[in-house]
């Protein structure tokens, strides 16, 4: 029912095949990608079916918005070449289900955060960031109600999360929200990137939850002390879908007087946090998962980085304490925020 | 009144009796139930008492004056709701005190409860001296009534007529004076804060005097309390804002860390000795405030500030509280928690423990002397090795 | 029965006496469904002289004795079915001796598992013990007396292997000693003096343990906890036998339950990986997930969750709360490996049957030798009916236990009248004259191991 816009012929006239070119992933040539990624659209095997670790970054990567990456996955639904082993697919897909009962439903009228599938990190919404600012998606107990769905991705199951998806937007059009802050960048890319590819309306406007922390810090200008802090960022694999944001990170950065260091692995060529590439099916996952991370972080610290700033928490429960063993501190973006306006962050040293 | 009626009825079966409200940091041992500890028979244990009231409420066990006693043997430290790993541990004290508060209502406590809170009502202090007696602690200090001051120093009952307690009083009105804050006091016209007639289950009482002190607070026009005791801390800071008694409360250990950080108070007359703190459970486990006190302490030059292995959230209470320090359901024995409390703070080499609430500083001091210990230990309030430290004789 | 009081209050003092409705109350229960019974007293001894008087008096007046350790059986062995004296041995706390080099720990009977924890962390580090899954509060010799494991089972076997020597109060009130003890040479070890396989599995109806001592293992400094997890539970007997073959791992556990929803219908395993250094860590990670699991892995049938270092010790177990109930009584078993995936499915229907989420788990016993297996039952202590679907569940799956193959571990009232059935009636016939013998007025908790 919900059909995937792609069209075979971009990928015929395309002079780059930048999606499997620049994979960093796979080794693949111009004529070998172009070979391949035809062969993908064509519902034949690939051995980039077998391959693909699911880090996003060739939706980013392709100049015509033609959704490589959707149409990997899709493909590897259909053809039966999921990369993860099927108690994982099963495991992740039995975690959404709600089961702790109906959430409960306040009228919003207006703006508000969406804590979608993380409501036990609502500590993260203290101070003055989020003054006045309703919340919807507050109770661990109802969370999966509010769960995008989009981490089925990784999972080859994008049909569950067409099945279960206009659910999840009917219950967030409840609470008659006219604009959605998504906490969880994914949420994000749900929304405005995933959703208009098959075909899904969304009932509300998406923010960025940078952008709105942007926002907000340019509201509080003159309550800004500069952090004076050599800052990373782990950039996780959803933000690929909404590279129009992205230059939130630098903008925020800046506005807070933080540093934002050079590194090799940043933007574009940012290192996926490695947490899905640990179970994957493909020969030598584990080694791969743990030479991601390795590399992710040495990079880091030849660069200088103090803070490593988080925005996805699932790349903060993967990596964080692997960043804090290396002596650099594990922080979230909006903790970071909060530091910039005098408040202190729990557990902030 | 049933279980139905009890207002807790639909929760406090889900006890397990797994034991670990008898844990202190680790499972080092079962001993930090005050009331377990002093008695080792599982009926004494936070979990014991549990299934002892639904028992009782539900007419499997009759009333008598020794289940009164085990109920009110509870000092309400706290360690239980912070050990238990179920998710109802948030209203395990409000059990007990729902408990004790029928037990109140149907009259049938034990006697020397019942004189603690008819004390209370009638002098405004569960020793049930005259009012008129309260201020005599101040007596020769040259401390001022509360007009308008910036603080209201509230000092408590024990403060105002335990002898140890009036030392202690004196000492930090003193100490505060030397630091140049604005203070006054209500002397005589101070009642009682009722944090103890709270958890002792009189509720009817405790919401008068809440709402009196509440009145006579804003009548005065003060904004900022500081308070001896740390009961009186938590039942001005947490409970009056119920009886629109809104106030900036400060434990005094709080008030003397930001003086001291910031050169209100010179305390570079320094302390020599080997400290260790007893976190008290009104400011540690219930308000959560483990580094001020130290942070005083540490302050002051020559004091070595040892840790007990019982420390913050896992310290063993004197046995004082649930109005203990009168009632004393817990005493008699070597194994009382406070004679417990005293021996540990000697294994850590510590020549002073130190204290910060009033009640602490009685129930330890007496157990020191029925330990035999004065030659080894002894027991002081924070406020008196300030004190020292800044001049004060 | 005055005289009684009066006679405990004079061995104990009247301190570590109760004969109040109050005291006793509590010591009737047991905390999963067996009916609560009361004693007639409650009394906390100090010292192994105290018990021997106190079981001589039991004898002279024909009152049952019942010990009490931390009273997590969960299967009434310390109900006071008879009535008589509860002797709570929990102020018998003192650990006597741990002695580095011959790698044991000498402890009273009133020890608790929490305790010789966190004092081996604080003061040998380089030491563990085989902690169990129950609450830090059961004890030490309450566990050996019942054949528990705990997290090092795999490789080392049951608890009561792990023994090398025991101080014993006999029901006539003489104490005795098993191992090398019991010639003056220290603690170190059990075997090879006469067996002492009268105290350990009998419920406490042989004597009264007052002091053993435990081996204690090798404690490396990293020890983790990595998932991994099928969905086929024909799977699970292969794994396991795979795994403990490796030889890298310490705790080998698979579960499934219903709640939370992620788990259902899959067969988790939790494998516990120890080492001294990351090279160490490292490379037993490679031979256990790539080596051995790793076949699974590429063909999708199974999946490896990661690797997170830091044990939890102990594990809280909420299973009580689950129905918001205060309670959950389970059938544990010693079952041949193999057995896993029919207990699985068996217990799975019996719990759906009973409208309880189920809630299984084998354990690895020694090396893949046996597995504990267990099946939970959750109940609302509040609401009767959940206790009797409960109970009802608890008596089906003992019988499936043995009609499986297997043997029920620490066996309630209902649970030992199916062993003794099945007993060799020779066996039987000796266990009788065993009690007899040392028993012969029959005070030693009575109503368990009854034979007619």
């Amino acid at each position: 029912m919900y059909e995937l816009k792609f069209d075979e012929s971009e990928c015929l006239s395309c002079a780059t095949q930048d999606c499997l070119t620049r994979c960093q992933y796979m080794d693949i040539d111009r004529d070998t990608a172009k070979a391949e990624i035809l062969k993908i659209a064509r519902g034949e095997d690939s051995f980039a079916l077998h391959d693909c670790v699911t880090c996003y970054a060739c939706e980013e990567y392709c100049p015509v918005n033609n959704h490589p990456f959707y149409l990997i996955v899709e493909k590897q639904e259909e053809l039966d070449v999921p990369p993860l082993p099927r108690p994982l697919i099963r495991r992740g897909i039995q975690t959404g289900i709600p089961f702790r009962g109906e959430p409960v439903i306040e009228e919003v009228n207006g703006r508000a955060l969406d804590m979608g599938a993380f409501a036990d990190l609502m500590y993260l919404i203290q101070g003055k960031l989020f003054d006045d600012l309703p919340v919807i998606s507050t109770d661990p107990r109802k969370m999966f109600h509010y769960f995008c769905q989009l981490m089925y991705l990784h999972y080859a199951r994008t049909s569950v999360i067409k099945e279960r998806l206009p659910g999840i937007l009917q219950t967030i059009a409840r609470h008659n929200v006219t604009e959605v802050i998504c906490f969880h960048d994914e949420c994000y890319g749900t929304y405005t990137s995933y959703c208009p590819a098959v075909g899904i309306d969304v009932p509300f406007k998406s923010i960025h939850f940078f952008e709105f922390l942007y926002n907000r810090l340019n509201e509080l200008r003159d309550e800004i002390t500069p952090v004076n802090l050599k800052v990373a960022y782990q950039r996780p694999c959803s933000s690929r879908l909404s590279s129009d944001k992205h230059h939130f990170v630098r903008d925020i950065f800046d506005l807070i007087g933080a540093e934002y260091v050079e590194r090799e692995y940043v933007d574009e060529n940012a290192l996926c946090c490695g947490g899905t590439i640990q179970g994957q099916r493909r020969e030598g996952s584990r080694k791969r998962a743990a030479d991601v991370q390795r590399r992710n972080i040495e990079d880091m610290k030849n660069a200088g980085a103090e803070v490593c700033v988080f925005n996805c928490p699932a790349c903060y429960t993967t990596l964080g304490r692997l960043v804090a063993q290396n002596g650099i501190r594990p922080i979230f973006m909006s903790d970071l925020c909060r530091l910039a306006i005098g408040e202190k962050p729990a557990g902030w040293r | 009144m049933t279980l139905t009626d009890f207002k807790y009825g639909d929760v406090i079966h889900r006890c397990f009796r797994c034991g670990y409200c008898k844990f202190p940091i680790n499972w080092m041992d079962v001993n930090n139930c005050p009331a377990y500890a002093r008695f080792r028979m599982e009926t004494y244990s936070c979990g014991g008492r549990l299934w002892l009231t639904r028992a009782w409420l539900d007419g499997e066990i009759e009333w008598s004056d020794h289940l009164a006693d085990i109920l009110y043997s509870c000092t309400a430290c706290k360690n239980c709701e912070v050990k238990c790993p179920l998710s109802f541990n948030i209203d395990i004290l409000n059990m007990m005190v729902a408990a004790k508060g029928e037990m109140v209502e149907r009259g049938e406590i034990p006697s020397a409860v019942k004189d603690f809170l008819e004390n209370i009502q009638r002098q405004g202090n569960p020793y049930g001296t005259s009012r008129t007696k309260r201020g005599d602690w101040m007596e020769g200090t040259g401390i001022e009534e509360y007009q308008g001051q910036e603080f209201l120093y509230y000092v408590g009952c024990v403060g105002s007529y335990d002898t140890r307690g009036q030392q202690t009083a004196r000492v930090l009105g003193k100490v505060l004076q030397k630091a140049g804050v604005s203070f006054g006091v209500l002397g005589n016209d101070e009642n009682c804060d009722g944090n103890e007639v709270k958890n002792l289950g009189e509720e009817t009482l405790f919401e008068m005097l809440a709402e009196e002190n509440v009145a006579q607070f804003r009548g005065l026009g003060v904004q900022k309390v500081v308070t001896l005791s740390p009961h009186s801390y938590n039942a001005i800071k947490n409970d009056y804002p119920g009886f629109n008694g809104d106030f900036d409360v400060l434990h005094y250990t709080q008030l003397l860390q930001g003086l001291i950080r910031n050169g209100g108070l010179d305390v570079s007359g320094g302390y020599n000795a080997t400290v260790t703190y007893h976190d008290p459970c009104f400011l540690g486990r219930w308000n959560e405030e483990y580094d001020a006190p130290r942070a005083v302490l540490r302050a002051i030059p020559g004091v070595r500030l040892i840790e007990m292995a019982r420390n913050r959230n896992g310290a063993l209470c004197c046995g004082g509280g649930g109005g203990n320090f009168y009632i004393d359901l817990l005493g008699g024995s070597e194994d009382s928690p406070a004679r417990r409390r005293v021996r540990e703070a000697c294994e850590t080499g510590a020549n002073i423990l130190a204290v910060a609430c009033p009640n602490c500083l009685t129930m330890l001091e007496d157990a020191v002397k029925a330990e035999g210990l004065e030659d080894k230990l002894a027991v002081k309030d924070i406020a008196e090795i300030v004190g020292e430290a800044c001049g004060i004789k | 029965m005055d005289s009684v009081y009066q006679a405990l209050v004079d061995i104990v003092g009247q301190e570590h006496v109760s004969n109040r409705p109050e005291e006793l109350f509590i010591y009737s229960y047991d905390l999963g469904t067996t009916e609560p019974h009361r004693p007639d007293y409650a009394v906390t001894p100090r010292t192994t002289e105290e018990i021997q008087e106190i079981v001589r008096l039991a004898n002279r007046e024909k009152v049952p004795v019942v010990p009490l350790g931390g009273g997590l059986s969960l299967a009434g062995l310390a109900v006071p079915f008879k009535g008589g004296i509860t002797l709570d041995l929990k102020r018998m706390d003192s650990i006597l001796e741990v002695n580095e080099k011959a790698r044991y720990a000498l402890v009273e009977c009133g020890v608790s598992q929490g305790q010789l924890t966190s004092y081996l962390e604080r003061n040998y580090p380089h030491l563990t013990h085989s902690e169990p899954g129950a609450p830090p509060t059961a004890t030490i010799a309450g566990n050996v007396a019942i054949h528990g494991q705990g997290d090092i089972a795999q490789p080392y076997g049951f608890n009561s292997d792990m023994v090398n020597g025991l101080e014993i109060v006999l029901p006539t009130g003489e104490v005795c000693k098993f191992g090398s003890c019991s010639i003056g040479s220290g603690w170190f070890t059990l075997h090879p003096l006469p067996d002492v396989g009268l105290f350990l599995g009998w419920s406490g109806t042989t004597g009264i343990i007052t002091k053993v001592s435990i081996r204690l293992f090798p404690g490396r400094r990293i020890r983790g906890v990595g998932q991994f997890v099928v969905e086929d539970e024909e799977l699970v007997p292969e794994i396991m036998y795979k795994l403990s073959h490796t030889q890298m791992t310490e705790d080998i556990i698979a579960f499934s339950q219903a709640i939370p929803p992620f788990a259902s219908g899959l067969q988790h395993f939790t494998i516990n990986i120890a080492a001294d250094s990351e090279k160490e860590l490292e490379f037993k990670q490679e031979m256990v997930w790539d080596d051995t699991l790793g076949e699974y892995i590429r063909s999708g049938a199974g999946g490896f969750l990661g690797f997170r270092s830091g044990l939890q010790r102990p594990q809280v177990s909420k299973t009580s709360d689950w129905r918001k109930g205060g309670g959950f009584e389970y059938v544990g078993s010693i079952m041949p490996v193999d057995t896993y995936p029919e207990c699985y499915r068996r217990g799975r229907e019996i719990s759906e049957r009973h409208e309880i989420p189920y809630t299984v788990l084998g354990r690895c016993v020694g090396t893949a030798h046996a597995m504990m297996f267990s099946w939970t039952y959750a109940f609302n202590r509040a609401d009767p009916e959940t206790m009797k679907q409960a109970r009802e569940a608890l008596h089906e799956t003992d019988d499936l236990v043995l009609e499986l193959g297997g043997t029920i571990w620490k066996p309630g009232l209902y649970g030992q009248k199916l062993v003794m059935e099945r007993l060799d009636p020779n066996t039987l016939n000796l266990m009788k004259k065993i009690k007899q013998m040392l028993d012969p007025n029959g005070i030693m908790n009575p109503g368990n191991w009854e034979v007619s």
